[in-house]
């Protein structure tokens, strides 16, 4: 053993008294250092693999956008960018408190290593909470994927009787719908010159009703009738690719639950941190990934 | 706070791996933060079709933030950065050369697709140029 500890390996780390003793030390490696490399190599090679892995998906979302622009500047407006902005700035959140417990692991502060795990482990739930929300308002309105799609639906009525039923009803309430509008602007224009601010009111409280009721022809799936051709395919790639991300989210918090267990119990120390930087690596990758996903899915203007 | 603190904070030879100051991690936090607000600020700017290039730039800027203070790679080993300037590497040649064979079957889609579909829909105002990505 005592060999071992003496090896050219630790050229600068001659004050070894305790290396080669610690209980967390692999038979395999020679010293704590060599053994921290390692893993610190491995997790970079399982990151790079995830960013290949990632990088099918923007390829999928550039050939897309590139060929289709009419339908991603279409179906942006679904998503609501103030919760993307809100999740953005979670996921950063959680770095730095991640970030902040793989230095606490360093140092040896224990309690401020359980406690920035938890903020950690507490805001990646907060993500996925924000997530569910927009997922469900999404589906509510029928925006799933491919033919599930009220987009598609609506633009292939003789696919089944279902989606004709959809595309008349749609049809059927859009003609309602503009009939009122007309009956509604010959009412606020002659109202105007009593109040200025009625017409304002009255569309505000127009437009709410559209969102609230998604039942057929019920001021639900006719606002999609002007949507470009394929807008679905939008919906596929938005799923695949934050939904591959939540995915990640959630195995992040499984293993930042692991290391709350482990700090919990008193393994990590200066002499010991490595799982505790590796998952921070993995977490910040994922925090990364969503770096790109807020910009190309939530702020496309033009 | 602990005794080990005073030798080890801020020393790259002693310890396992470089220990970031708070300063750092909190500049990098707030550096990611004003660069969040200015990204969705620019967005309703109106700023025509540059305005993906500006946004892409902006999170190529945060991403090189995290990747060099939050995942330490400044002070990390240089294979570790190298290795992860080459996998961004062959991720630009897969983009590239798919992007060089994308356009190559859009007739036959359009095709498939007038004869499958039965509605013709009325397409939205198409920028006149595809807003490159």
């Amino acid at each position: 053993m005592s060999a071992a500890v003496e090896t050219k390996d630790q050229a600068h780390h001659e004050d070894g008294d305790h290396h080669g003793h610690s209980p967390f030390q692999a038979h395999h490696f020679e010293t704590m250092q060599q053994q921290f490399d390692a893993g610190k190599l491995g997790i970079w090679l399982f990151l790079f693999t995830e960013i290949l892995m990632f990088s099918g998906l923007f390829c999928a979302y550039l050939i897309y956008r590139y060929n289709h622009p009419e339908v991603f500047l279409y179906a942006h407006k679904q998503l609501d960018t103030t919760m993307g902005a809100i999740n953005t700035v979670v996921l950063i959140v959680s770095s730095l408190s991640m970030a902040w417990a793989v230095r606490a692991a360093q140092l040896s502060q224990k309690k401020l290593l359980v406690f920035m795990l938890s903020v950690t482990l507490a805001l990646a739930g907060v993500f996925l909470v924000i997530k569910y929300f927009e997922y469900t308002h999404k589906f509510d309105i029928g925006l799933f994927t491919g033919r599930s799609n009220v987009m598609y639906q609506l633009q292939h009525p003789d696919e089944s009787d279902h989606n004709r039923e959809l595309y008349d009803s749609a049809i059927a309430a859009e003609h309602e719908e503009e009939a009122e509008h007309k009956e509604e602007e010959a009412h606020a224009v002659a109202e105007a010159e009593q109040e200025d601010e009625h017409p304002d009111e009255h569309s505000d409280s127009h437009a709410s009703s559209h969102g609230d009721s998604h039942g057929h022809g019920h001021g639900g799936p006719e606002q999609f009738l002007d949507a470009p051709r394929n807008t679905q395919i939008f919906f596929g790639i938005y799923y695949m690719m934050t939904g591959l991300h939540g995915f990640h989210i959630v195995f992040g918090m499984v293993a930042i639950g692991w290391l709350l267990y482990r700090s919990i119990r008193g393994d990590f120390s200066s002499e010991y941190f490595g799982p505790v930087d590796y998952v921070g690596l993995y977490w910040h990758l994922v925090d990364l990934i969503w770096i790109y996903l807020f910009p190309l899915l939530y702020l496309i203007r033009s | 706070m602990s005794d080990h603190s005073t030798n080890h904070s801020d020393d790259h030879e002693h310890g396992l791996s470089h220990v970031m100051p708070l300063s750092i991690l909190f500049g990098t936090f707030l550096a990611l933060l004003f660069f969040t607000g200015l990204t969705v600020f620019l967005a309703d700017q109106h700023l025509g079709e540059i305005d993906i290039w500006i946004a892409l730039t902006i999170a190529t800027v945060k991403a090189g933030l995290v990747a060099t203070y939050f995942m330490h790679l400044r002070y990390d080993k240089p294979i570790n950065v190298l290795l992860f300037l080459f996998s961004l590497g062959f991720v630009a040649l897969f983009f590239g050369i798919t992007l060089l064979d994308s356009e190559q079957y859009q007739p036959q889609i359009q095709e498939y697709y007038e004869s499958t579909t039965t509605v013709t829909v009325t397409e939205a105002p198409a920028p006149a140029e595809p807003a490159a990505e």
